[in-house]
């Protein structure tokens, strides 16, 4: 039965039909995140010259989301204490995430809003509520609004139920969740992707009930998330394994690639993390699977192309201008662009 | 023990009949009631106990109170269901001949025509158009014997009223030679039309749809108030208008950047201060209306594209696909920076110069055909227009070759980006309506009433929105404490809100716009205090630990006493009855 006379009219059954750039694009756009900006609030909550890996976790994290797109303008980023200037830094400038120093994460731009002290539960409170006084600058504020996809990462030390800031308070699971509810009422995101990295890690999304939140945590209560090797010459371990593994996989990601939720939640077995990472999507409208992962570390912007102008005489003085509406390209043929 | 047996001896005189176990029962009890020290200690307990609960609750109480200050919750939560009357006025001049000699006589009478704006949200929005109904003055019926329609406009006397958000329509002669034979209307550039009158009985109903018409396709629509109220309804991914004007707010800054990637080749100038002043201010001037602008521009240097466009041999011209549009922005994004003073949104338009050796670069959309105005924009950020040099400028040794840009059409894309940008596209009109041109600022009047309308709306909405929640949050973290000024704002969102509703009824659109952005401008104030930040959770095993060190060793003694006494007095009662 199969010849070429059947494969001809076979052929002339799938073009009479709408051509499927038609559906892909409806399809597209049912899948799609409805989003127009991205932001980043990234937090790291521990000092002191031992706690090196927290801060290195937050600067490949800041790496991988600057190199995706997302500009210094729209991230928050916040290091409790100063590792690549500490003074028991055998390679001043430089924080590295390998023992083979093959990636400084610290690179030549980085720009950290809230630094040292000002690192605080309250101050991580205004920044995802937008109480800041009136005297904080821009680069010190979350302007994300209702169509804003927002990544929040957090390392540190942290328990069942809480996280230490500073290692003199600690904020709660209650009130990370009664922030971010605070954040919905206002419409402060569209989506927010939630990643934490510490010990019992999965406590800190337990109470999440707002919605559109995914939660990605490096290990479940009762089990320690534990630091990836240390280096001999700077005297500390330099990343944990949550995060190592992470910015492995981040670092495949460039802007284009079509990589999604599920893949991220792969990442970091049980074999290689020793911990248990958790995640929690029951909150997340979207099925995992079409999220990717440049929704959130990435900022794909929606474009239009503008087929419309207005019209202007170049005569500056006269008035009465016509307005000329260019029809679809295709039908009026290729038109010389005017110089 | 001397003591004791005296008073043995004393009760032992005084009772000498009693048995010896009565008698010595009778030893303790009043041993009991009549020791001044056993009474004074049971006084001071009692009294211990008396100041503890009367005076000490209550002051520990009071003061680990948290100062609330009295907001209105139940008007906020009245306004989530109110019913918002949006008056347009529209005066109906009719001409001469018009309309039949019978009707004419019924004249000057208003029409009232309100419909209900269906919504999918919980806010109720209707819509009045108020039709003043009258006939044309002498000065009107000479200016409508022109021959074309621009002379009649133009030979219009001003309206008496032309305030913002009113429509001005005047009803022509039904076999009139103004319009073409096909067109049954004119939609002017400003706030006026012109309509076919009417024969017949049904005249003035038949008048009456056609004015209904003209004056719903100028002022308010559907989808005009879908779009304002965007994220109030019900998430609808397929449609993506709502997804691209800007928010309202009460300023915005507009940065013109001039990319030039190859400086080497190119020394560009463009003068953009002209071009602003010419052909930007006095859009601006009439979108100030709906805020504050301010314009600034910059020239950046070796700012790349994040895409490599390819060559296409065909044309021998560099292309950038539509799909690579997207990732264009971000690599440019990072250096165009902004004010650090100011926190209104930024709009950015681009124009881009390519390199010498990627020029000249055209815009493909998904088709593979060249998109004529090189230029592409994305939803509340702005937009990238591309510059192809003239390739006839290569032919010189001289480098870097001078390129003056030509602003024009460089300002005709942009002005029409920032139209759709704002929300105001281009107006979709039935076939037998004739639309005239826009005026000299690049903006029809009656689409910036539109706007206007859609801005109060949404303001309003938001009120509503940011009022509820915070309402909402105070109510369920009671450890929030509430100042005096921000229960000031809230009052003062409240009356302006009320303002702006009772003047969006009457139908004075710029009053009402103005208090609807202070109700923002105050609800915002209140909802983003920095004094209602909430850090005085305190779950419950701590709140023990704090409160048990104060008060456990403090109310033990008294409680032990206060049994103490309890059990004594019934034993004294019970030895009493036993005795009588």
């Amino acid at each position: 039965e199969a010849g070429p006379g059947s494969l001809s009219r076979c052929l002339a059954y799938l073009t009479s039909f709408p051509s499927p750039s038609v559906w892909q694009d409806q399809a597209e756009q049912l899948f799609k995140s409805g989003h127009t900006n991205n932001w980043a609030v990234l937090v790291c909550t521990s000092r002191f010259w031992f706690n090196y890996r927290h801060v290195a976790n937050t600067l490949s994290v800041y790496r991988s989301v600057k190199r995706l797109g997302i500009p210094d303008s729209h991230i928050v980023l916040m290091l409790a204490d100063d590792m690549a200037c500490n003074p028991r830094n055998p390679k001043p400038a430089t924080v590295f995430s390998h023992k083979n120093m093959e990636l400084n994460v610290y690179g030549d731009d980085v720009e950290v809003d809230y630094r040292s002290y000002e690192v605080t539960v309250e101050n991580f409170l205004r920044v995802l509520t937008g109480r800041v006084p009136p005297s904080a600058p821009r680069s010190k504020r979350l302007l994300s609004d209702d169509r804003s996809n927002v990544l929040i990462y957090m390392t540190g030390h942290g328990g069942n139920g809480f996280l230490k800031f500073q290692d003199s308070e600690e904020i709660t699971n209650v009130e990370l969740a009664d922030a971010f509810e605070q954040m919905w009422q206002k419409r402060r995101y569209h989506e927010m992707l939630f990643i934490i990295d510490t010990c019992q890690g999965a406590s800190m999304y337990e109470r999440f009930y707002s919605p559109n939140v995914m939660a990605l945590a490096s290990s479940q209560v009762g089990e320690d998330s534990l630091s990836h090797q240390p280096d001999l010459a700077i005297g500390v371990h330099l990343m944990d394994r949550y995060t190592f593994y992470v910015l492995e996989f981040l670092e495949e990601i460039h802007p284009a690639s079509q990589a999604n939720m599920n893949d991220l939640f792969q990442v970091c077995p049980k074999s290689l993390c020793v911990s248990t990472p958790g995640h929690r999507t029951d909150l997340f409208q979207r099925n995992p699977q079409n999220v990717l992962i440049t929704d959130f570390f990435g900022s794909v912007r929606k474009v239009e192309l503008t087929t419309e102008t207005v019209s202007l005489k170049p005569d500056l003085s006269s008035m009465g201008y016509r307005e000329r509406r260019e029809g679809p390209a295709q039908s009026s043929g290729v038109h010389p662009v005017r110089k | 023990m001397a003591e004791g047996r005296m008073l043995g001896e004393r009760a032992r005189v005084e009772r000498p009949r009693l048995e010896r176990g009565d008698r010595e029962r009778n030893q303790a009890l009043p041993a009991l009631i009549l020791d001044p020290e056993k009474i004074r200690g049971k006084h001071a307990a009692l009294c211990f106990a008396t100041m503890a609960v009367m005076l000490g609750l209550p002051l520990w109480w009071k003061t680990t109170e948290t100062y609330r200050a009295a907001l209105p919750y139940s008007q906020i939560s009245e306004l989530d269901s109110l019913l918002l009357r949006l008056r347009v006025p529209v005066s109906v001049v009719f001409v001469q001949g018009s309309l039949p000699i019978v009707d004419q006589q019924k004249l000057p009478f208003t029409i009232v025509n309100e419909r209900d704006i269906p919504l999918k949200c919980k806010m109720r929005l209707k819509s009045r158009f108020q039709q003043a109904y009258r006939m044309a003055g002498s000065s009107e019926e000479n200016a409508l014997k022109k021959d074309t329609v621009q002379e009649a406009e133009a030979a219009l006397p001003l309206p008496k009223e032309d305030s913002l958000g009113s429509l001005n329509i005047f009803v022509i002669p039904e076999k009139s030679s103004l319009l073409p034979q096909d067109k049954m209307s004119y939609i002017g550039p400003k706030r006026t039309a012109f309509v076919r009158g009417a024969h017949g009985r049904q005249a003035l109903t038949v008048i009456g749809q056609k004015i209904l018409q003209v004056a719903q396709a100028m002022s308010l629509t559907e989808e005009v108030l879908a779009s304002a109220l965007g994220d109030r309804l019900p998430e609808d991914k397929l449609n993506l208008d709502k997804r691209r004007p800007l928010k309202s707010s009460l300023g915005y800054e507009i940065t013109f950047s001039l990319l030039n990637p190859d400086p080497k080749s190119h020394e560009v100038h463009w003068d953009i201060e002209g071009a602003v002043e010419n052909y930007v201010q006095p859009f601006m001037s009439l979108l100030s209306a709906i805020g504050n602008f301010s314009m600034d521009s910059q020239v950046l240097y070796y700012a790349m594209l994040g895409v490599t466009p390819r060559f296409d041999a065909a044309t021998s011209s560099y292309t950038l696909a539509a799909h690579s549009l997207p990732h264009v922005i971000n690599p440019v994004e990072a250096r165009l920076g902004s004010r650090a003073a100011s926190l209104y949104p930024v709009i950015n338009f681009l124009l881009y110069v390519p390199e010498r050796a990627h020029s000249p670069l055209y815009i493909q959309d998904k088709d593979g055909a060249r998109v004529t105005t090189n230029a592409f924009h994305s939803p509340r950020w702005g937009g990238i227009m591309v510059y192809n040099v003239d390739p006839s400028a290569y032919n010189t040794t001289r480098y870097p070759v001078k390129v003056n840009v030509d602003m024009v059409p460089v300002m005709e894309v942009f002005l029409s980006q920032m139209r759709l940008l704002f929300g105001v596209p281009h107006p979709q009109m039935p076939e037998n309506f004739l639309l005239g041109s826009p005026p000299s600022e690049g903006l029809r009047y009656w689409e910036l009433d539109r706007l206007v309308w859609a801005r109060a709306v949404e303001n309003l909405a938001t009120v509503i929105t940011t009022l509820t929640s915070l309402a909402e949050l105070l109510d369920k973290i009671g450890n929030i404490v509430i100042k005096d000024d921000v229960a000031s704002e809230v009052y003062r969102a409240m009356d302006a809100f009320q303002e702006a509703a009772l003047e969006l009824s009457a139908g004075n659109l710029e009053v009402a716009f103005r208090a609807s952005r202070e109700a923002v401008t105050s609800s915002e104030k209140a909802f983003f205090d920095p004094s209602l930040l909430h850090l005085l959770y305190f779950p419950d095993d701590q709140k023990f630990a704090i409160y048990i060190p104060l008060f456990l060793p403090m109310a033990v003694p008294i409680f032990l006493s206060m049994i103490k006494i309890i059990v004594e007095n019934q034993k004294a009662r019970k030895d009493m009855e036993k005795v009588d």
